[in-house]
This record gives C-alpha cells, structure tokens and sequence, in this order.
C-alpha cells in the first residue's frame, strides 16, 4: 500500500483529543483535508467512473446492437459478459497487474468489465422491447433499416438504456473503492488508509459517505437527463 | 365535426393532387419455403384508379398477404403486380413505400413522436422543406377531423379513434396514389368505427385515392368497397364484384355462404333513402285550408295530415278523420310527429324502422331536417329482389366446406 500525498496519518501531538481518541466523526479533522485528501480523491473517483462506464457504454451499445440483428450473437455476448461479471473484483484486480501494473489503465479494465453485462442486457431488452407495430409502421412507410435503428428504435430504448447506464454506474462508484488497491486514486484510498490506520473512523466514514452521495448525485443526474429526453413519457395519458 | 371545413380544405388543393394509380394483380402467387400450399394462389383483378377495393375472407386467405405483396413488405413469388403499368418488383422497396400510404390495425404511431411529427413522417423522409410540411400537417388535422391543437401532442394523450385519424392522416401525408389499409378500424368499439367509417367514405369521395383496404367483416367489405375480392384459404380469390353484384349473384356456395343467407338484407344498406322515388308528404301548415289539404292526405300511403312550420319542418300529425271535421289546418292538439327516419339512412335502417312501427309509412327528413317524402313497406321490401335477379337461394348447412 502507498501512501497518499497528503493525506496524514493521526499525530497524537497536535490534534484534537476527538482524534486521538478516534472519536466518530471529528469534524474539523474532516474539513482540514478536504482540500488535500477528499476533495481530489472525489474528482477521481469520477473520472475513474466515468471512463470505465464510457467504455463500457460502447462495447455494450456495439454488442446489442449486433444482438439485436443475430440473436446467436447475443448469447455468445451474454456467456462471455457473465462470466466477466462473476470473477470476484479482488482477483481481477490482482490478475491484471502482472500484465497492465499497478496503474488507472488495470482498474479501467477490471471496471469496464464489470459494466457490460448489465448495460448489454439492458440495451438489448429496450431494443427488442419496441413494438412489433411500430416498427411495421415505420417499414411500410419508407424508413430504412438505418432510419429505423436511429429515429424509432434507439429513442424508444432510452428508458431501458438509461436504466443499464444506472446500474452499471453506481456499481462502478462502489468497484471503484476496490480498485484502490491497484490505482491509488479515489475515495478507496482514505478508506484502506483509514483501515491500516487502527480504524480511523473519521477518515473511514467520511470516505464511504461521500462514495454514497457520489453515487446518488450521478444517479440523479441520469435520472434528470432521462426525463429531458423522453419528453414523449411525461404527457399525460388522454 | 367539421365535414364542410374539411371538404372544402381538400376541394381547394383539388388542382395540385397526385391522380390516382390503378393497380393490377397479374397471376400473382406466393409460396413460403416449408408451406404445404401456396399463401396466395394466381390471384389476378385490376382496380381502377380511385376505387377502393376490399379484400375480404377467413383468417389465412391471404388477404394481408396479398395486401403486403404491394408494397412489397413480402416479395411475390410469381406474376406480377402493376402501378399505372409499372412493376412493384423493378422499384427500390424504400422509395415504392414513400409513395404508398400505408395504414393497420394496430395503427402503430410512433409514441415519441408529437402528432405533427407523426404526420410529417414520410414528408420529412421525402425532404419536403419546413414550412410545406408544416402547411400540410395542418392541412392534414384539418381532412381528418382533429383541432389543430393536437399537432404538439404525443400519442398516448389521444383516443384511439383520435389514434386511427391520425394514422390516416400520417399515410395522406405525402398524398400518394394509392394507400394500403389492414383492417384499419378493426381495433376501434362499433360506435365510433361506424363514424370512421363514414367520414373516411366521406374523405374518399374528396380525394379519390386507389385504396386496397383489408377486413374480415363481410358487412364492412359492403359498406366500404367500391369493387370486393373475396378470398379463401390457400390464397385463391374467389369472386372479384362490385358488392351489389356480390351479394346478388354470388359466384359459388362459398361466397354465398359468406356473405350470409340475409344477403338480400345487406343489399338494402347499399341504397339510402333518398335514393328511392319517394311519395310526397301531404303537409301543410297551420291555418291552411282544410279542404285541399284532406284530397291530398286521402291520395298519400300516410293516412295522416303532417303540420309544418314555414321552413318545412314537421310539427306535428293530424289524423284523416278529424282534418275532415276541421275547416283550417289546426294548430293545438296534434298528434306528437313520432318516427321519422334521415334520408341518408340506409334502406336497411328504414326497413328496420318501419318494421318496428308497425309496417306504417316512414316520414323522411332531409338534412335540414325538413319533410322530405313518405318510404312504404311495400317499397322496401320491394327493393330486397331487385328486377333479374334469381330467387335468393339459401345455402345448406352444413357444408364442411364452407367455413367462414
């Protein structure tokens, strides 16, 4: 484990007796290093999601949208994406780093694997979920296959495929904790900290509460940009 | 409704229509690979441009076949179908559906989509430039009955039969030759399809489109079809008529069988009111002379003396015997003006009427509501055996082969 720039372990000299007798939460601990330890560790924590849910994001649209065409693909796509999803994230961690180091690039692509099968399943589902009718209606009219996927089928998807980006994303919030132990970067950096710390719980719990709000405030964001697009679903019904 | 707005929007846009297509089936079959037999068995008619033909038959005769073979959603195994003389089978599928409206059951409007964009699909596919599409979809809300309001709505906000105008709508947009309708009423509760129906009769008197238009309803086929195919399972066509002909001589015990043994009865909704020589109402209005007025009452199948206002509409009745007490055309005690029926009511309707009154004469309104002639029994009844036609012949039952 390295150590984080920064970030300072407990000195039993100078601090408030709340940290020396590692209170539960101390307050002005937690606001003397948001700057140097939680504020950074929160924008990468971010940046590391975003990245691996962005790559996913496209293998999974590439995979359904072969799917959607050739259903025999899309079982092989869901044979190779479960058993991904089912290596426990510690051991893929530590399978890559002989290969890709202790760097972003190995977490990126434990995380990344970890996405496609949810957001794949998803996309999939929203495709094959347009009506058969619809889609009759927009072949007897004249659009093209390519019309067709672009103007009728990916838009009716959206709720489906905002749900997988979801899920895939606040999974990948929590992963990314893990990843700490590969790429020191993110809110799983104070949190091992704090572990090797003798449970410095001020740290401990002031990492795992802002990895909750990071994921509840992306989730809102999905939410809200689901709702702008989908105008359609917000009109009330005759 | 607004019938005389809407028919005025089409009749002034009359000029610059695209003319209607004929369609011709020529020998056309299709073979699945696997099946037994063929879906649709060397099936030729023509339709001329601006009829509506309706294919009609069982479940599996091939009809929606038949109907998809056109704008080639199906390829065709055999023959050949024509528009204006120029095969289906030459054209590029995208482009030949541009130009085919194109309407079914489930009408299938795009749900993300405003209404006015629903309409403008194919226009905008076409390339048409904004304000032209624009002019068009109001023009559009306007044919089929819709407020203009509803161009910013979503589909599920709409009814169904607000649904179907506009899948109507949707398939006029680009104003094609010809339109492909599957069963478009089908999905729709009997009141309101009934006035669907007759608002797109309406329409179609306007616009003149080639329509193929698909159902299994034998009364709908009448009502709607200039020309009927009839149709049975492995794809063979059996009689191809105009419904009068149809219905008097049907081609063969299947076809009779379909229609139904009340055929004659259906005859009847061909022919509305104001289409038979009606006798004249006796009617006069108060304060007439009573003399000239019981000659004509004594001359009329009505035995009754019917008292009108200035504009011609009933007030009232006065019975033979009593006008003959009176010296002028009395204006208290009538008798309540009972049944009437409309004129555009269909002979059916009026026999249905009269029967239920008691075999009586039938006073007829105009569409102002104005007394316009007196129908007998005796006339309708008259009309179930049009003049040539064999003695109705009622098909035994039975038949296993016969299974409509």
């Amino acid at each position: 484990m390295l150590a984080v720039p920064g970030a300072v372990l407990p000195n039993f000299g100078q601090t408030s007796s709340c940290v020396r007798n590692n209170g539960l939460f101390c307050w002005s601990w937690f606001s003397q290093h948001w700057s140097d330890t939680f504020g950074p560790a929160i924008g990468q924590h971010l940046v590391l999601t975003v990245i691996a849910v962005a790559i996913g994001f496209v293998i999974a649209m590439a995979a359904s949208l072969v799917a959607y065409r050739l259903p025999w693909a899309g079982a092989g796509f869901n044979v190779v994406f479960t058993l991904v999803f089912t290596i426990p994230s510690i051991a893929l961690f530590e399978l890559l780093v002989p290969a890709t180091g202790l760097t972003r690039t190995t977490a990126e692509i434990a995380l990344t694997s970890y996405t496609l099968l949810v957001m794949f399943a998803n996309f999939v589902t929203g495709l094959r979920g347009v009506s058969a009718d619809v889609l009759e209606a927009a072949e007897g009219m004249g659009l093209t296959r390519g019309q067709r996927l672009r103007r009728v089928e990916l838009p009716l998807a959206i709720p489906a495929i905002v749900a997988g980006i979801r899920v895939a994303t606040v999974t990948v919030i929590g992963l990314v904790v893990v990843a700490a132990y590969v790429d020191n970067e993110g809110l799983g950096v104070p949190i091992l900290q704090a572990i090797q710390n003798s449970s410095f719980k001020t740290e401990l719990i002031a990492a795992a509460v802002l990895a909750v709000l990071l994921a509840w405030a992306v989730d809102a964001l999905l939410v809200g940009s689901q709702w702008l697009l989908t105008p359609w679903l917000r009109s009330r019904r005759a | 409704m607004s019938a005389d707005r809407s028919t005025a929007a089409v009749a002034a846009r009359r000029d610059e229509r695209t003319p209607a297509a004929t369609l011709e089936f020529d020998g056309v079959s299709k073979r699945y690979p696997g099946a037994s037999g063929p879906a649709l068995d060397n099936v030729s008619f023509t339709v001329p441009a601006g009829e509506v033909c309706v294919l009609v038959g069982p479940s599996g005769c091939g009809k929606t076949t038949a109907m998809r073979l056109v704008n080639r959603m199906i390829d065709l195994s055999d023959g050949d179908i024509r528009l204006d003389g120029d095969s289906v089978i030459s054209r590029d599928p995208t482009t030949l559906r541009r130009e085919i409206g194109y309407v079914i059951q489930q009408i299938g409007l795009f749900p993300h989509f405003t209404i006015a964009d629903n309409i403008a699909t194919v226009p905008k596919l076409l390339g048409w430039d904004k304000k032209r599409i624009q002019a068009r979809v109001a023009e559009l809300l306007e044919v089929v009955s819709l407020p203009p309001e509803m161009a910013k709505r979503y589909p599920r906000q709409l009814s169904g039969g607000q649904q179907q105008r506009v899948g109507v709508a949707r398939a006029l947009a680009a104003d094609p030759p010809l339109m492909l309708m599957d069963e478009p009423f089908g999905a729709i509760d009997p009141i309101t399809r009934d006035r669907l129906q007759d608002e797109f009769l309406r329409l179609q008197r306007e616009i003149r489109k080639t329509i193929v238009f698909v159902t299994h309803d034998i009364d709908e086929a009448i009502k709607m079809g200039d020309k009927i195919a009839i149709m049975r399972e492995g794809g063979h066509l059996v009689q191809f008529d105009s419904p009068a002909e149809i219905l008097t001589r049907p081609a063969d015990e299947f076809v009779a069988r379909f229609v139904g043994i009340d055929r004659a009865l259906k005859r009847l909704t061909l022919r509305r009111l104001h289409d038979l020589e009606m006798a004249p109402v006796p009617a006069a209005q108060v304060g007439d002379d009573a003399g000239p007025v019981y000659e004509r009452v004594a001359a009329s199948p009505l035995d009754e003396l019917i008292v009108v206002d200035g504009e011609g509409k009933p007030l009232g009745r006065v019975g033979a015997d009593r006008l003959q007490a009176e010296s002028r055309v009395p204006d208290s005690r009538l008798d309540p003006v009972g049944v009437t029926a409309p004129e555009t009511w269909t002979l059916r309707d009026g026999l249905a009427m009269v029967m239920t009154d008691g075999n009586r004469p039938l006073l007829v309104l105009d569409e102002a509501g104005r007394a316009a002639g007196v129908v007998t029994v005796e006339q309708l009844s008259g009309a179930l055996r049009p003049n040539g036609s064999p003695a109705p012949t009622v098909p035994e039952r039975g038949d296993p082969e016969v299974s409509a």
